[in-house]
C-alpha cells in the first residue's frame, strides 16, 4: 500500500471514519424521544420571532430515523467488506485495479479466438474477409474516425485514405509502420528564402504541375526556384517521396487546399502534420497485434477496391 | 442612540439583483443548450464559444443569481429575527458593491479565456482575493448583527446562514491557494490527485453549503411566514442541521470514482454520500410537515406552490446524488448527460424555485407593498418553470442512461458498437427537449422581471423599517 507516507495516516483515518459513524449513531439515540399518543398534540416551543415564527416539537419520524440507521450500518458493512478504513483491505480483498485486470483478462481470454484465425493471414487477404472488414471498420470508428472521418476520407489538413494517394506508402507494411508508430510531416516554411514574388511563381509552377488554371508566365519564372528549393523533397518531376511524406503535386489531391491562395500559403508558411502513434491507444493486451493488424488490412482495403 | 429602523435598502438592492442576473446567468444558459445542437450559432467567435461561456453561465447562475438572493435574504432575516439593525452598514453596502464588481469581473475575464481551469472557481487570483475581502465583510456583518440582537435564542435560518458564511470561506481560501505567475495566470498549489480531492472537496462543498444549507436557511424563513404555520419539529431541524453539515463534508470523493485516487477514499466517498441521504430528507420533511393544516392555501398560492415544488425537487436530488455515489452506477452515469441532468432539477428545481418563491414573498414588502403586481402572473411562472424543468431533466436522463448504455456496448468481437460520434448523434432529440425546458425556465424569468417592474412602481422603496418594539421571550 504505497497510498500512506507513513503508518500514522491510515490509522488516522479508520478512527476518525468509525468515531464519526457511531458518534453520529450515538447522536441520533440521545436526540429521539417517545411517539406521540394518538390524540397527543406536540409540544409548541416557547420562542416567537418577527411577529409569528414558531416551532413545534415533533419527534423525530420514525420511518426517517430507520433510514438514518439503515444507511449507517450499510456503511459499517461496506467497510469491513471493501477497502475503505485506512490501508485495511477489506474481506473480499477488491481493488480498482484488480477488477481492471480481471475485466482485461477476461477479454483476452473471450476474444482471442476471434482474432487467431485473422492473425494466421497476411494483410491483403484480411482485407478482403468481409467478417475482418466488419471488425476492422469498428475499430477505425473508434480509434481513427476523429480525425480521418466516419467515411475515412478525412478534410483539410488530415488525409483521405480511400483515394489510393498515400504520402508514405500504400503497402501493408507501411500502413502498419504508420498506425504503430505515427509519422511527423514536415514541410518547412520557404516564404523568406523565396521571397513574395518567388512565391507566387512557384504556387504557379505547382498549380501548372497538376495541369490547373495558371499563369504561364509566373509558373515558367517559378520553374527554376522550384528545382533549387523543392525538388529535394517532392523530386524533380514533382511526384513526391514516400521515404519523406513528400507530397505528390503531380496529382489532383490537396492535403491542404489547391487554390492558389492555399497553395502560396503552404510554400511560404510550411506545414506540419502529426500522425500520432496508436499502439498505447490500441491497449495493453495480447490483443493489441490483432487489433493493429485487423485495422491495417482494413485501411489497406479502402483504397483497394476501386 | 439605537437604532429602531431595519436597512431595507441593500436587502433591495441584492433582491433586484437576483432578478437581473438570473435572467442573464439562464440566458446564457439556453445559448449552451442551443450550441449543442448549433455548434457554429456564435459565429465562431472566440468569447461566445462554449468552452468560454460555460464557466460563465454556471459561475452567474451560482455566484451571482444564487449568490445575490442569499445576501438579500439573510441581511433581511438576520435583522428580523434578532429584531435589531444590521451592524456595521458600511461594510454591509461594501459587500453588495464588492460582489456586483466580482461578477462583472467574472463577465469580463471568462469569455476573455482567463481562468485557473477549477470548476466552479475558475476565477483568477486578484478576483479570488476580492471575493475574500467580500466574503469576510459579509461574515462581519452577519455574525455582528447576530451578536447585537434582541432575541434571546438564534432563529434556525441563521443557523444555517452562519454554517453557509464559514464554510465558504474556508472552501474558498483552501481551494484557491495558488502560485500568481502574471496578473491573470495562476497555478494551483496542488498537484496531480491531491489537486483533484481538494477541488472536489471544494465542489460538493459548494453544492452542499453554497446551494443546500444557505437555501435550506431561507426555505426555514420563508415556508413558515408564507404558510402561516409553525415549523414542524425543532428537534428534527436541531438533528439535521448538525448531521448534514457533519456528513457532506466527507462526500467530495464520489465525483472521483474509478480515477487515480486511492480506493479507501472512493469508497469513504460513497458510503458517506449515502449516509447523507437522510440528514438532507430531514430539512424536506421539515419543510414539508411545515404545510400541515394549510395544505389548502397550496391550491390558490402560487408562491407556497413555488415553495413546496422546490422542497420535492430538493428531496428527488439528494435521493438521486447518493444513488448516483454508488460505484456500479456511477460506472454508468459518470460523464454523461445524467450529471447534467442532476445537477439542474437541484439547480433548477429547488434552488431557483425556493428562490423564485421567496423574492415574490420579500421584493414586495421592499417596496411598501403586501403583494406583487399580479398573481396571475405568478401562476403563470409557476408553471412554465415547473414544466420547463420537468422537460430539462427528463430528457437528460434518458440522453445520460443512453449515452452510458451506448458507451460501454461491446460486440461479440470485443469491438464497440457505437463510434464516439454515432452516440452525440443520438442526443440531438434530447438536446431540443432540454432546449425547450431551459427556454420555458427562463421566460418565466422575464415575466417575474416585468412583474417585479410593475410592483416597483406601485410601490415605493422602503429604505428603513420600523423595529418592533416588543421583544418576545
Amino acid at each position: 500500500m504505497s497510498d500512506f507516507t507513513s503508518g500514522f495516516w491510515p490509522i488516522y483515518i479508520s478512527v476518525l471514519t468509525l468515531l464519526s459513524i457511531i458518534g453520529t449513531w450515538v447522536f441520533l439515540k440521545k436526540q429521539t424521544t417517545r411517539k406521540l399518543v394518538p390524540g397527543e398534540k406536540p409540544e409548541l416551543m416557547k420562542h416567537t420571532w418577527d411577529g409569528d415564527l414558531q416551532d413545534l416539537n415533533n419527534p423525530l419520524p420514525r420511518w426517517w430515523l430507520g433510514l438514518f440507521y439503515g444507511t449507517m450500518v450499510f456503511a459499517l458493512v461496506y467497510l469491513v467488506l471493501w477497502p475503505g478504513l485506512g490501508n485495511y483491505a477489506g474481506v473480499l480483498g477488491w481493488t480498482s485495479l484488480g477488477e481492471y485486470e480481471a475485466e482485461v483478462k477476461a477479454a483476452e481470454a473471450k476474444f482471442q479466438p476471434v482474432y487467431a484465425g485473422f492473425m494466421q493471414q497476411d494483410i491483403a487477404t484480411v482485407a478482403a474477409d468481409p467478417n475482418a472488414r466488419a471488425i476492422g471498420k469498428n475499430l477505425f470508428l473508434t480509434y481513427c474516425s476523429q480525425c480521418h472521418g466516419s467515411n475515412a476520407e478525412g478534410s483539410k489538413g488530415f488525409p483521405n485514405l480511400t483515394d489510393g494517394d498515400w504520402l508514405y506508402g500504400g503497402e501493408p507494411e507501411t500502413i502498419v509502420a504508420t498506425i504503430t508508430n505515427g509519422r511527423n510531416g514536415m514541410m518547412p516554411p520557404m516564404g523568406a528564402a523565396l521571397g513574395e514574388d518567388g512565391t507566387k511563381a512557384v504556387a504557379n509552377y505547382v498549380l501548372s504541375l497538376s495541369g490547373r488554371k495558371h499563369d504561364a508566365a509566373l509558373a515558367g519564372a517559378g520553374q527554376a526556384k522550384f528545382a533549387e528549393n523543392c525538388a529535394a523533397c517532392h523530386m524533380p518531376d514533382g511526384t513526391g517521396m514516400h521515404a519523406l511524406g513528400a507530397a505528390n503535386l503531380t496529382d489532383k489531391v490537396w492535403l491542404y487546399g489547391g487554390s492558389e491562395a492555399a497553395i502560396i500559403e503552404t510554400i511560404s508558411k510550411g506545414r506540419s502534420g502529426t500522425m500520432p502513434p496508436m499502439t498505447q491507444t490500441l491497449g495493453t493486451t495480447s490483443n493489441q497485434e490483432a487489433k493493429l493488424h485487423l485495422l491495417a488490412a482494413y485501411v489497406y482495403g479502402l483504397s483497394q477496391k476501386k | 442612540m439605537e437604532a429602531t429602523t431595519y436597512n431595507y435598502k441593500v436587502v433591495r438592492q441584492f433582491a433586484i439583483m437576483t432578478v437581473v442576473w438570473g435572467i442573464v446567468g439562464m440566458l446564457v444558459g439556453v445559448i449552451l443548450a442551443a450550441q449543442l445542437i448549433w455548434p457554429d450559432l456564435t459565429f465562431g467567435i472566440e468569447y461566445l464559444s462554449y468552452g468560454r461561456l460555460r464557466p460563465l453561465h454556471t459561475n452567474a447562475v451560482i455566484f451571482a443569481f444564487g449568490g445575490s438572493a442569499m445576501f438579500a435574504v439573510s441581511y433581511y432575516i438576520v435583522q428580523r429575527t434578532c429584531q435589531v439593525r444590521l451592524w456595521a452598514e458600511k461594510l454591509a453596502a461594501f459587500t453588495f458593491w464588492g460582489w456586483t464588481l466580482v461578477i462583472v469581473l467574472a463577465a469580463i475575464t471568462l469569455p476573455m479565456g482567463y481562468t485557473s481551469s477549477k470548476e466552479y472557481a475558475e476565477l483568477e487570483w486578484p478576483i479570488d482575493l476580492l471575493i475574500t475581502v467580500v466574503w469576510v465583510a459579509y461574515a462581519l456583518v452577519f455574525f455582528g448583527t447576530i451578536i447585537k440582537r434582541k432575541t434571546k435564542h438564534i432563529y434556525v435560518s441563521n443557523w444555517f446562514f452562519g454554517a453557509y458564511i464559514l464554510v465558504i470561506a474556508i472552501l474558498h481560501i483552501v481551494n484557491s491557494m495558488e502560485l500568481p505567475v502574471t496578473l491573470t495566470k495562476s497555478y494551483s498549489m496542488y498537484a496531480g490527485v491531491q489537486d483533484a480531492m481538494i477541488q472536489w472537496w471544494y465542489g460538493h462543498n459548494a453544492v452542499g453549503f453554497f446551494l443546500t444549507t444557505a437555501f435550506l436557511g431561507m426555505m426555514y424563513y420563508f415556508i413558515p411566514k408564507q404558510a402561516g404555520r409553525p415549523i414542524y419539529s425543532y428537534r428534527l431541524s436541531v438533528v439535521h442541521f448538525w448531521s448534514l453539515n457533519f456528513i457532506y463534508m466527507w462526500a467530495g470523493p464520489h465525483h472521483l470514482q474509478y480515477t487515480a485516487l486511492p480506493d479507501w477514499a472512493q469508497s469513504l466517498g460513497m458510503v458517506f454520500s449515502l449516509m447523507l441521504l437522510a440528514p438532507s430528507w430531514g430539512g424536506m420533511m421539515n419543510g414539508i410537515m411545515t404545510l400541515s393544516g394549510a395544505w389548502h392555501k397550496l391550491r390558490t398560492d402560487p408562491i407556497l406552490k413555488f415553495m413546496v415544488t422546490a422542497l420535492s425537487f430538493y428531496g428527488m436530488s439528494t435521493f438521486e446524488g447518493p444513488m448516483m455515489s454508488i460505484k456500479t452506477v456511477n460506472a454508468l452515469s459518470h460523464y454523461t448527460e445524467w450529471t447534467i441532468g442532476h445537477v439542474h432539477s437541484g439547480a433548477l428545481g429547488w434552488v431557483a424555485m425556493i428562490t423564485i418563491g421567496s423574492m415574490y414573498y420579500l421584493i414586495p414588502r421592499l417596496f411598501g407593498r403586501e403583494s406583487m403586481f399580479s398573481t396571475k402572473l405568478i401562476e403563470w411562472h409557476f408553471w412554465l418553470s415547473t414544466i420547463g424543468v420537468v422537460l430539462y431533466i427528463a430528457a437528460l436522463w434518458i440522453a445520460g442512461v443512453t449515452q452510458g448504455l451506448m458507451w460501454r456496448a461491446a460486440n461479440a468481437d470485443g469491438t464497440l458498437t457505437y463510434s464516439f460520434a454515432q452516440v452525440v448523434n443520438t442526443m440531438y432529440p434530447f438536446y431540443g427537449i432540454r432546449l425547450v425546458g431551459g427556454a420555458m425556465f427562463f421566460s418565466g424569468m422575464l415575466i417575474m422581471a416585468y412583474n417585479v417592474w410593475q410592483t416597483t412602481r406601485l410601490g415605493r422603496a422602503v429604505n428603513d423599517a420600523a423595529i418592533p418594539q416588543a421583544v418576545h421571550a
